[in-house]
């Protein structure tokens, strides 16, 4: 394998929620189609950020990629391994080298473990520690490394403020030394005076390091800040791809456009002079997506086979990539 | 040429009495709000905005809350003495509320179309026929599609965006001189806050009522606003017009919450500004500044003496002791 391959490869990925019906025979009567043909990869030391809506799939996207839910189809690659066919030392190799940070710092945290116990664990998993001295020296630093007084080792979660809270789920993701983190909404349960401190830490560790993110969130503005790339999800399917400021600056897909110029700005002045596309209606289900391109209902630019023919996912030029038939 | 006065707040203190000790919610606030103007009251979770709104309109649980001060002057009347009945009379008609789950406040085993003929029979004296007419007269204001037929669903089968419409045209019925609207969109994607930010600036239009928009949202703020208050563990401790506020802000804490946000409109240019720490437990009694742990141009007067919100300049108004852009004491 070489440097210029990418640390993480995602093809066609597909996920669907079986919908069962009965209760001694259990038949599945439909699918939530919630990741439908997903193509993306990530280089080694990027941040790739992952946006769109509620619902649009994309905690779904980083659970599968790292297995957490089974794919229905598609192909995973981490750093060489297949996510999918992985088995045995293999998985275990993966499950140490791709770990995830949850939105929730409430609910990620087991309530009855020490910080000590909860940063300890994969270390003691993975059997990265000769003995307990050896790892309660590794938690202490990692506490550190994160900005949390080694001193607190033995209190519990709820002893902590949210912002800690998640200081404490990014030093276990990085207990077990890995190449690939998938930030889920790390910051979006936080305030806003305790996020840039977050985000700050997150591109401190990224650059001591050489991490390598997904970042999946809905605040448009952080990931302009954060991310190298940006990826956008509208109902279960990728409609945009680019560098940062590309998708920020000349948006192609309408959905981008409209959701990009829906974020408020801090600004009065430019809140005033701001054009705004309104989105008629609401994201359908994604148990019944519409045909075609998912977003056609809904797109100010439709025409009639944007209804019909599903557009394809392609590189426009420079790495664009995006899906729309006027494009 | 200002604008009559409709509500006039003045030193607003509110307490819970909790088994954890007392919490000091609100220390002492006091606001004005003229007729027609929209004014914002930002901060963090827990700086007491909900809090403060809640005590003038007698929605505080007492006990455990305690309202330990203060007058709430809307017209000619204080809302903090008056009985529950009036308040009743009060919040329905005069002062409407939407909060950020419109669940909350809609009755979930009855029809929408109910609940608004309900509202408009009590409150406005309408007949049956007459309330059902203007109920699908007031969805369609609000944008909710096929209306009449709507008026038979019950409001889970709404979505969170079309609900939230449902409970602004439950609001607006009785054209309400203030609505008051805590984090109305902050549940809400963007798309739908972007299309209920649009209708309410419509309505405020159409109505010509006063607004207090209750947000942790600066982006929202700046948005939307005419003036702004800036809250922190309980006081306010900046108010300003919103050009004032975001141009040429003066409260430390202020000045820091802007450059700890990043732009959507613009390339990055630098590493966010984070504020060191967490805002204070509000178990302790406050002395001195809340925010002198976290400020960086904290002097000793800072941790003894809170200081009052105080005119800076033409109609700005800052609680601090220090004057940030000559540095030292103000």
């Amino acid at each position: 394998m070489t440097e210029t391959e990418p640390l993480v490869r995602v093809e066609g990925l597909v996920k669907h929620f079986p919908i069962t019906r009965g209760i001694l025979i259990r038949r599945q009567v439909g699918a939530v189609q919630a990741v439908d043909d997903v193509t993306f990869s990530i280089a080694r030391g990027e941040t790739l950020g992952l946006v769109g809506e509620s619902g649009c799939g994309k905690t779904t996207v980083g659970r599968t990629v790292l297995g957490l839910y089974p794919a229905t189809a598609g192909a995973i690659v981490i750093d060489g391994h297949h996510v999918r066919t992985a088995k045995g030392a293999e998985l275990m190799a993966i499950r140490r080298k791709a770990q995830m940070i949850f939105q929730d710092p409430y609910a990620s945290l087991n309530p009855r473990w020490t910080v000590g116990a909860i940063v300890g664990e994969p270390l003691r998993v993975h059997k990265l520690c000769r003995d307990e001295k050896e790892r309660l020296d590794r938690v202490k630093e990692l506490m550190q490394l994160v900005g949390l007084s080694p001193r607190l080792i033995n209190r519990f979660p709820h002893e902590f403020s949210g912002g800690q809270r998640q200081r404490i789920g990014i030093a276990r993701a990085l207990a077990s030394q890995p190449l690939f983190v998938i930030c889920d909404e790390p910051i979006s349960a936080l305030d806003v005076s305790i996020q840039a401190q977050v985000v700050n830490l997150l591109e401190d560790l990224q650059e001591r390091f050489g991490l390598t993110y997904l970042f999946i969130a809905h605040d448009l503005s952080m990931v302009r800040h954060l991310c190298t790339r940006v990826a956008v999800m509208y109902l279960g399917v990728l409609v945009e791809m680019a560098q940062r400021d590309e998708v920020y600056e000349s948006p192609l897909h309408p959905y981008t456009q409209s959701l990009l110029s829906a974020v408020p700005v801090p600004d009065p002045q430019v809140a005033r002079s701001r054009k705004r596309v309104l989105l008629e209606g609401e994201v359908p289900s994604p148990i019944n997506p519409p045909g075609g391109c998912r977003f056609h209902l809904r797109c100010p630019q439709a025409e009639a086979r944007c209804a019909t023919d599903r557009p394809a996912w392609r590189d426009v030029g420079g790495g664009h990539w995006v899906a729309c038939h006027r494009v | 040429m200002e604008r009559p006065l409709l509500l006039d707040v003045a030193d607003l203190q509110t307490r819970f009495h909790t088994p954890e000790g007392t919490v000091y919610a609100v220390n002492g606030i006091s606001y004005r709000l003229h007729e027609g103007e929209t004014l914002a009251m930002v901060g963090e979770s827990g700086c007491g905005k909900s809090v403060s709104m809640m005590s003038i309109l007698g929605l505080i649980p007492i006990p455990p809350g305690e309202i330990v001060s203060g007058t709430a002057r809307y017209r000619d009347r204080d809302l903090l003495r008056m009985s529950e009945e009036e308040l009743e009379q009060v919040r329905g008609k005069e002062i409407a509320m939407i909060f950020q789950d419109p669940m909350t406040s809609l009755n979930p085993v009855l029809t929408v179309g109910k609940q608004i003929t309900e509202m408009l029979q009590k409150h406005m004296g309408m007949k049956p026929a007459e309330a059902a007419d203007r109920a699908v007269q007031l969805l369609e204001w609000v944008g909710i599609p096929d209306a009449r037929r709507r008026l038979a669903d019950y409001p889970h089968q709404f979505s969170g965006g079309m609900r939230q419409r449902v409970m602004i045209a439950m609001q607006l019925a009785c054209t309400p001189s203030i609505l008051i609207a805590d984090e109305p969109t902050t549940a809400l994607d963007v798309t739908i806050q972007a299309q209920i930010m649009d209708l309410v600036i419509r309505l405020r239009e159409e109505v010509g009522m006063a607004m207090i928009w209750i947000t942790h949202n600066l982006g929202v703020v700046a948005g939307l606003a005419e003036r702004v208050m800036v809250m922190y563990a309980g006081f306010i401790v900046e108010e300003a017009n919103v050009d004032d506020l975001f141009q040429d802000p003066r409260h430390p804490y202020t000045i820091a919450l802007l450059a700890a946000l990043p732009r959507v409109d613009r390339r990055r240019d630098r590493r966010l500004k984070s504020i060191p720490g967490a805002p204070p437990s509000l178990l302790v009694k406050p002395r001195g500044c809340p925010f002198a742990p976290r400020c960086e141009f904290v002097i000793a007067r800072c941790q003894s003496e809170m200081p009052p919100l105080e005119l800076i300049a033409p109609r700005h108004k800052i609680a601090c002791w220090v004057d940030v852009l000559r540095g030292g004491s103000r």
